[in-house]
């Protein structure tokens, strides 16, 4: 089955005047239909620039500077704004992680989601308004008929993301970016927007890329995980075989950073130094300064994804395991 | 339970906010005064060289007990003791003695630190307040603050927004360091901070309490992050403490349907799918907050006594809790 | 000293100079005037309030690219015989001098008020704003003509001339403090409450030094912008005051008084005398107003 989504190769960069900055440097990966992915990196590492990129709203002067992406095997990269428009919403729905300023404080939300169900399905005004209290529903808003000639600063913060994912699938689309859909909600709300994310996604089929810094919620939510670092794709895998056997010394660092609830521990695992700054990307392996075990190549050639246990890795340890093949 | 005296003490600390509309308009419709009880009581020792861990939802009331801690908010009532010494003596005479007693640490890096003072004076800043060092004393004691948090003592000549957002942890710390301070308070210090981050920030804080003898408030929302660092953890709804226990006792049998609720909605990253009691509803309007206990409209085993009256702490098994179902012994098996 | 230099000279703000033709023009201009105007006892041709050189028989001389005209004064002489360009040079003096001066004392009253009513909030912020609201509903002339009125009232026929410039700059300063007052509130209830004042407060620094040393330097950004269009502002402010009558007395006189004194003539045929006044009125308020616009654009972090 051709996959809803992939990347191949994306580069996106920024001319500033101090030169320019390669923000992502041939990401690829690819998101099979129905599939949750999540991408899971620190600051600076490029997951949301991704996001924003298979969109199509990076912000000038950002743009996309080599590669392709394809969505169910058509490319969209090369679209102008108004080709995106009609993408937008139909066959990519967004999440993304403010709700405050993801709903437009003047019009009501019944309004906000029908104008996107009128917009991408042939449906009258009518049909649109009981479509969108029945989203609202399954969203599970109570009073959803009350509640749809509410303003959005009438609901809650965790009420605004119910009504930000109905609006994201208000037009039935295959792909949902939601960009730290959780974040800034609490915790106990958290694990509600979660439940309801999951469920409708399986219900109608929707592949969703899950962008956050969070492994907790990724391990809850995801089939497979990308991880990143400094604009770069370094290991891809299930979620169970990246999160208990990590494959690349970055993630182990990281998964060893986490604390666990369950063990007792003096000292978590420490990475020293910190990700390199987009203008002082170390040659070869963006990693090769912090990791523990480099080798001499790693300082000169940049590792492409090769096979590494059950996942891929971009780590030149991997190299015996299979010549490389992602 | 030793019988040395705690370093802190709070007693039924509170903190009433007045956000009332404005006068005339009270006058013109009515309205009656509206206060926010951002802090309702709240009771707790930390004795010497401890952590005490805060946890709670937004509207809990740990960033004003932190705050109350180091004098930036006046008590409305009830009483804070460090060693014996009120706080409400922190804007007399006697309050800069115990100001060098007390320090705290901010949750967010970029805004903690001066942007237009170099670090060197940013961090020279409770020296030049409290001690009478000379000019070279102080940058000797900076460069030693900096060594002991990891960082590199040319770092003092660099400003803020010249690191990252851990290392701005790390100076803040320094700063906080400065004088010699007995008590800590950590308002979410790593919540900003990307997660290998986070490690090497909590790692130096557990080592600089070993070092120096500190007692930490430590107050946090990620339960992973309290679960590592605290010995004793209470958990905070609307203002009140629900509960308070022993790092691992709450951890491994927690009482109160609320913490029970918040260790089972953190999502396990060990994929163990346990079981789960559903998590219901949203943390309501701390200026509307419902009668009796505050936490019965999403509590799965309410009853009629949980409506009408707030619940008196009980001591049970060495924990503190608030919860007439625990005190009075009411079935409530998790599911 | 140099080190702090060559940092200036590689900061964004610099290369956004260099990169800007317009704040490269404005700003040479500027400085070419403000090196005529102060250097003006030094190299302007003539002395024009020397009364030993000046010769009736030169009066109303057009500029020197007339037929008439002379290279001894090259923009012409006006009713008395004082040499155009000098006497620009002059004028400009006074006009710059009490356009800094005025600009200077307003940024002092009003950042400081600004600073007090956005710290301390509650009645003092009320009682601040309501007197800088009350001030703001005046148009600044009508302030200035109010104390330059009062003060001829109340002060002695000779002190007039003595005082005229320092009432002239706090009229003109008096105006302008609001605006600072208004900027500098609103930053510092922004700064009050983030956690780099909380820390100082912590620490147990006091209100006024929190003020002084952690608020200010973080307010004063959008001051500058404030002041530069502010200077050309006052200087207009000067201009039309001289112009009316009430301003610099006429033995001082400043761009305003010689635009006036030629506005007489202008009919008649030496336009020289107003004309270029007036122009280089123009050229001084404009290099600074572009300079303005420039800094405020350079400074806007959302822009670049």
């Amino acid at each position: 089955m051709v996959p809803i989504l992939e990347l191949k190769n994306l580069s996106v960069e920024f001319p500033t005047r101090h030169g320019t900055l390669k923000a992502l440097d041939h990401v690829s990966f690819s998101i099979a239909q129905g599939e949750v992915v999540g991408v899971v990196g620190e600051s600076g590492a490029g997951k949301s620039l991704t996001g924003a990129a298979i969109i199509g709203l990076l912000e000038p002067p950002g743009r996309v500077s080599g590669g392709q992406i394809l969505l169910a095997g058509r490319r969209i990269d090369q679209l102008n704004d108004d080709q995106m428009r009609l993408i937008r919403g139909r066959e990519i729905g967004a999440v993304f992680q403010d709700p405050l300023t993801s709903l437009n404080p003047l019009y009501t939300v019944g309004q906000q989601i029908t104008e996107t169900i009128l917009a991408h399905l042939p449906l009258t005004p009518k049909q649109a308004l009981s479509r969108a209290i029945e989203l609202l529903e399954s969203t599970g808003i109570p009073a959803a008929r009350e509640r749809i000639d509410h303003y959005p600063h009438q609901f809650s913060g965790g009420m605004r993301q119910r009504v930000v994912i109905a609006l994201a699938l208000a037009a039935e689309p295959k792909l949902i970016v939601a960009d730290e859909p959780t974040t800034a909600l609490d915790v106990s709300i958290q694990a509600q927007i979660i439940e309801l994310l999951k469920r409708l996604c399986r219900e109608q089929g929707t592949a969703v890329m899950l962008i956050t810094h969070d492994m907790g919620v990724i391990a809850e939510t995801a089939d497979r995980v990308v991880v990143m670092y400094a604009g770069r794709v370094i290991e891809v895998g299930a979620v169970k075989d990246v999160i208990h056997k990590p494959q690349h010394p970055y993630t182990i660092g990281l998964m060893g950073s986490i604390p666990s609830m369950s063990a007792h521990q003096t000292r978590l695992m420490q990475i020293d130094g910190s990700m390199p700054r987009l203008n002082a990307i170390p040659d070869g392996c963006a990693f090769n300064p912090r990791c523990e075990r480099v080798m001499p190549i790693c300082r000169t050639d940049r590792p492409e994804l090769m096979v590494a246990g059950a996942s891929q890795a971009a780590c030149w340890l991997h190299r015996e395991s299979k010549e490389g093949q992602p | 339970m030793s019988d040395v005296k705690p370093l802190i003490s709070v007693i039924d600390a509170t903190r009433w906010f007045d956000v009332s509309a404005p006068w005339l308009e009270r006058m013109i419709s009515r309205k009656p005064r509206t206060m926010l009880k951002a802090v309702d009581g709240v009771s707790f020792t930390i004795n010497r060289g401890e952590t005490l861990a805060l946890v709670g939802e937004s509207g809990c009331g740990k960033s004003t007990i932190a705050r109350l801690l180091v004098g930036l908010h006046d008590l409305t009532r009830g009483e804070i003791l460090i060693e014996g010494q009120s706080i409400r003596t922190i804007h007399g005479s006697k309050g800069k003695a115990l100001r060098k007693r007390l320090q705290m640490i901010f949750q967010d890096p970029f805004a903690s630190l001066n942007p237009r003072w170099r670090v060197g004076r940013i961090i020279a800043e409770p020296l030049a307040a409290h001690t009478n060092m000379t000019r070279d004393e102080q940058l000797a004691r900076v460069d030693v603050l900096l060594r002991q948090v990891g960082l590199d003592p040319a770092d003092k000549s660099r400003y803020p927004h010249q690191f990252s957002g851990g290392q701005r942890q790390r100076i803040s710390i320094a700063r906080a360091l400065a004088v010699n301070p007995d008590f800590l308070v950590c308002d979410e210090p790593t919540s900003a901070l990307d997660v290998s981050v986070q490690a090497q920030v909590l790692n130096i804080m557990k080592d600089l309490q070993r070092e120096l003898g500190l007692t930490y408030l430590f107050i946090s929302h990620n339960l992973a992050v309290v679960h590592h660092v605290a010995d004793r953890v209470g958990v905070m709804y609307l203002g009140r403490i629900v509960e308070i226990a022993d790092r691992d006792t709450l951890f491994a049998d927690p009482q109160h349907p609320y913490t029970r609720m918040l260790l089972s909605a953190i999502p396990d990253i060990s994929g163990s799918g346990r079981a789960r009691t559903p998590v219901a509803g949203e943390v309501p309007n701390p200026l509307n907050p419902p009668s009796g206990c505050t936490f019965h409209p999403r509590c799965p085993f309410v009853r009629e006594q949980c409506r009408q009256e707030a619940p008196e702490r009980v001591v049970f098994k060495g924990i503190e809790v608030a919860c007439h179902g625990v005190a009075q012994g009411w079935p409530m098996q998790a599911n | 000293m140099g080190d702090a230099f060559k940092r200036l000279w590689q900061s964004d703000l610099a290369w956004s100079w260099r990169h800007s033709y317009i704040a490269i023009l404005s700003t040479v201009i500027f400085v070419m005037m403000m090196v005529a105007s102060f250097g003006a006892p030094l190299i302007a041709p003539h002395n024009p309030f020397d009364l030993a050189t000046l010769n009736l028989l030169d009066a109303l001389k057009p500029p020197a690219w007339n037929v008439d005209g002379q290279a001894l004064y090259p923009l012409g002489t006006d009713s008395q015989g004082r040499d155009l360009l000098s006497a620009m040079m002059y004028g400009m003096r006074v006009s710059l001098l009490i356009g800094i001066a005025s600009v200077a004392l307003s940024m002092l009253v009003g950042v400081v008020l600004g600073l007090l009513a956005g710290y301390a909030g509650g009645r003092t912020d009320a009682f601040i704003m309501r007197v800088a609201d009350v001030q703001l509903s005046f148009p600044a002339i009508l302030i200035a003509l109010l104390i330059d009125g009062v003060a001829r009232a109340v002060v002695p026929r000779e002190m007039h001339e003595l005082i005229a410039i320092p009432v002239l700059i706090g009229a003109i300063a008096l105006a302008g403090w609001p605006q600072y007052a208004r900027t500098v509130r609103g930053s510092t209830m922004v700064e009050k409450n983030r956690e780099y004042v909380q820390a100082a407060r912590v620490i147990g620094i006091s209100s006024p030094v929190i003020m002084f040393r952690h608020v200010l330097p973080n307010v004063m950004g959008p001051v500058l912008v404030l002041a530069t269009v502010h200077l050309a502002t006052a200087i207009i402010t000067e201009a039309t005051l001289s112009f009316l009558g009430v301003g610099v007395p006429p033995t001082e006189p400043s761009l305003g008084t010689l635009i006036r004194i030629g506005n007489d003539f202008l009919f008649s045929g030496e336009w020289w005398i107003t004309i270029f006044p007036g122009l280089a009125l123009v050229l001084l308020v404009l290099s600074v107003n572009l300079l303005g616009d420039w800094l405020r654009d350079a400074l806007n972090p959302r822009l670049s």
